[in-house]
């Protein structure tokens, strides 16, 4: 082993080139690129390109595989073949349809489609960093979705709807809280019965004050931030121009919230209680009160999810059981993101541009949306199941605390 | 104070409670029948609170759903089915004998250890297969076919809830998460097989997302009301065995015994030499077993074709986990449980009438009332430290300083 490391400070260049974890990122790299190479704008109408590009990268992935570095180098392999896969479904498809599909606009869509997931992954995140499993992010975010159309609806406002919505969400995880820290309930039986609970209340609710019909037009909705100077034809115009107002809070939430947990003392502490809550206890910190803190502000937070999803991205109209599973791909994508919030983002990012394009395929293909539909499901199983990287949680998530 | 007893902080993973079914077992050691009645009656009352605050009378709301229910039929027991009472019974036992297995799927998963979210999923996939099969093999004899059509749901449902429980023995993944994401994958399976141009959309009519309906020979019989009214099939008595099959394989088999074993403590049974990884994955399959049944009587029993918008709708995959909660586990309980939620899930669609309670908010209500229920089962640690030392609930004021030197 030491003949192994000498080895590696003499010539770090080329030994890096023979490590195996770089090649399987170099086999990901090729995977994805067989995939891009069908889709404008480079949108190649020979499948020949796909295969080809698509066979190497599954070829690094092989040699990763078998020296080594098994999960990356499968996840290669799984990403190639993807790759190869998109790549023969869109140069099946004719370039104008393709190009009503992949266009600068779906990564406004795509924004707009993981924003609600951001919320609820970055919700999720500080709740569990804290010992917390929260698996009643879809009710938290559900009780958002009515309350913040009720708030702005009856307040006159948007901005009333995003305190009604954020309070009515931190209100329903103060029960998860109360019931997962004081009562030591199991966490996960908890936040199933949230789950339920903001099902029937906002259900209840809706039809007793709304008679069960879409929330009327005229309620005040969360704005678009329009940037001046890009123009609407362009790229960029299309793609982060006109944005909602809660996408780029989402963007600065993620960055926050990497801020707080990992660079502030606060941070610290959620991290200790989550990690080794006996440990942290010793030292002096309050585990009661950050998992308190946490869990309440995870459901704050999934709820304002919830208040865009309806307020924002609904423009206003809450229907039934709104949220729809987002919740639980909120969840996938913390775990993918393995518990912070950078990689949370970038999941709830995937995962939102799967579902804005199986949103436009629907149009052309029930089959392939569907597809798309059940990608972040499947990514995330497959992830939990250690085939691509491994996910840590923290160590003592879902673990009650007893102070002694 | 409870903690002087102890002499020293004791690391938290030797504290009881630290699987679901440890914990879940150890209150129920204790707590008897009392605590899940008085769960019930507790989310009851908040739920009746809940009425009761938006203007509605819930002694009415209540008594409307009990009849709707037709659990009013037990004060004149006519057998005719004419009879409303008799009929919504019926109607109230179909939902029973759906919520049986449903809450069994859940329940033998938490006797290994493990909580068994993905009971819906398990669900959809038994009743695809059913449907699949039922609408396949049209003209063979009767029996064959609903042996065939039953077998293969099952199975189904046993290998769909196994990929979690291989999961879980081979790489350790979550079984909650894992369940999770298998509902969801079901679901969407289920959009495209009924969907526009999937494999089991109607053959004949091209235009709707609702599958065929499945061959008469693959149907169940009905003793109890008409098969176009949707009578009580014969389904209700493989659900009331599965409950008989469930007690003797926990309590009296080698299979219980192991399964109990681990999910009690998985390191004293590894110690025993029970293979736990091997009960993780059979237990999970066994408990999806019982999920796919619940889809295949359902399919067979009186549900006959399904479609996309039905999908969405169905939550007895979920109830099943109240009804197992509810229901502590045992066979028995769960059968008692299930007739409950059978008769909110009925009840609340049937017979109300709006100047009492309209029908959607009833239906809403029976979601609060579930979520009560498994909100304070899973915490009935509480019930039971109220009622055997209330000293116990107060937190401790002391520092944790003090205690690390009453350890040294």
């Amino acid at each position: 082993m030491t003949g192994v490391w000498t080895e590696r400070f003499e010539n770090p260049v080329s030994d890096r080139l023979h490590d195996p974890a770089t090649t399987g990122y170099v086999g990901i790299g090729f995977g994805l690129f067989a995939g891009l190479l069908a889709i404008p704008p480079i949108e190649a109408r020979s499948v020949v390109w796909s295969i080809l590009v698509g066979i190497v990268g599954a070829m690094l992935g092989v040699w990763t595989a078998t020296r080594g570095r098994r999960r990356l180098g499968v996840g290669a392999v799984v990403i190639s073949l993807i790759g190869i896969g998109l790549g023969v479904l869109a140069t099946r498809s004719s370039t104008g349809n393709l190009e009503s599909v992949f266009n600068a606009s779906l990564i406004a869509q795509m924004f707009a489609a993981a924003t609600p997931l951001v919320f609820g992954a970055i919700a999720g995140t500080f709740s569990e960093r804290s010992g917390v499993v929260n698996i009643g992010l879809e009710g938290m975010m559900l009780m958002g979705c009515f309350w913040g159309v009720y708030g702005a609806d009856v307040g006159g406002s948007w901005v009333v709807g995003v305190l009604v919505g954020g309070a009515t969400g931190g209100l329903l995880a103060l029960v998860l809280a109360y019931f997962a820290i004081q009562l030591r309930a199991d966490q996960i039986v908890g936040g199933t019965a949230i789950n339920f609970l903001a099902l029937g209340i906002t259900g209840y609710f809706f039809f007793q004050l709304y008679h069960g019909n879409y929330i009327s037009t005229g309620v005040s909705t969360i704005p678009n931030v329009k940037i001046p100077g890009l123009s609407s034809t362009g790229f960029l115009g299309p793609a982060i121009g006109d944005l909602n107002l809660f996408i780029w809070a989402g963007f600065l939430l993620v960055i926050v919230a990497h801020i707080v947990i990992f660079k502030t003392p606060i941070g610290l502490r959620i991290r200790a209680c989550g990690e080794h809550p006996r440990a942290a206890d010793t030292v002096g910190i309050n585990v009661y009160a950050i998992r308190y803190g946490c869990v309440i502000l995870s459901g704050v937070l999934a709820a304002l999810g919830g208040v865009y999803l309806s307020d924002g991205f609904g423009g206003g109209a809450f229907n039934d059981n709104m949220t729809a599973g987002r919740g639980f791909i909120a969840l996938a994508a913390m775990i993918f993101g393995n518990w912070r919030p950078f990689g949370a983002f970038g999941a709830a990012l995937l995962f939102g541009l799967s579902s804005a394009i199986a949103l436009r395929l629907q149009v052309y293909s029930a089959s392939a949306s569907t597809l798309f539909n059940v990608l972040p499901y499947v990514l995330t199983l497959v992830a939990v199941g250690g085939v691509i990287g491994r996910t840590v949680a923290p160590a003592a998530d879902g673990k009650p605390y007893v102070r002694q | 104070m409870s903690s002087d007893e102890r002499q020293a902080p004791v690391p938290e993973q030797d504290e009881p409670g630290t699987t679901v079914a440890a914990s879940i077992a150890m209150k129920h050691r204790a707590g008897g029948v009392i605590v899940p009645i008085t769960t019930a009656l507790l989310a009851f009352l908040i739920g009746g609170l809940v009425v009761l605050a938006t203007g509605h009378n819930p002694l009415l709301a209540y008594r409307d759903i009990f009849n709707g229910a037709g659990l009013n039929w037990i004060f004149h027991p006519t057998t005719n089915i004419a009879n409303t009472a008799a009929y919504n019974l019926s109607q109230t036992l179909l939902q029973t004998t759906t919520l049986i297995l449903c809450g069994l799927a859940v329940a033998f998963a938490f006797r290994c250890g493990m909580f068994n979210i993905g009971g819906q999923g398990q669900y959809f996939i038994g009743l695809y297969v059913a449907n699949w099969l039922g609408h396949s093999f049209a003209g063979m004899a009767p029996l064959p076919h609903i042996l065939i059509a039953v077998t293969g749901a099952t199975l189904a449902g046993a290998a769909w809830a196994g990929i979690a429980g291989v999961m879980k023995a081979t790489t350790g993944a979550h079984e909650v998460i894992s369940t999770i994401m298998l509902n969801w994958i079901a679901i969407w399976v289920g959009e495209w097989l009924f969907g526009d141009g999937g494999p089991l959309q109607n053959s004949a009519n091209k235009t709707v997302p609702i599958s065929n309906d499945i061959a008469d020979s693959a149907k169940l019989p009905v003793f109890w009301g008409e098969k176009e009214l949707q009578g009580l099939h014969v389904g209700f008595f493989v659900a009331l065995a599965a409950l008989v099959v469930f007690s003797l394989l926990i309590n009296r088999t080698t299979l219980g015994y192991e399964v109990r074993a681990v999910g009690f403590n998985p390191d004293a049974a590894a110690y025993g030499g029970i293979s736990v990884r091997m009960n993780l994955a059979r237990a999970m399959a066994i408990s999806g077993a019982f999920a796919g049944l619940a889809g295949a009587l359902d399919m067979l029993g009186y549900l006959y074709h399904y479609g996309q918008s039905d999908i969405p709708v169905s939550s007895v995959g979920f109830l099943g986990i109240a009804v197992a909660l509810l229901g502590r586990n045992t066979a028995v309980g769960v059968l008692f449980a299930s007739f409950l939620f059978g008769a909110l899930l009925f009840g609340t669609t049937h017979g109300l009438t709006s100047n009492v309670i309209a029908p959607d908010l009833a239906g809403n209500l029976t979601y609060i009332i579930q979520g009560l229920v498994v909100l304070f089962v899973g915490a009935d640690l509480l019930v039971l430290s109220i009622w055997n030392a209330r000293k116990k609930l107060r937190p401790p004021h002391r520092p944790a300083a003090k205690h690390a030197e009453a350890a040294a």
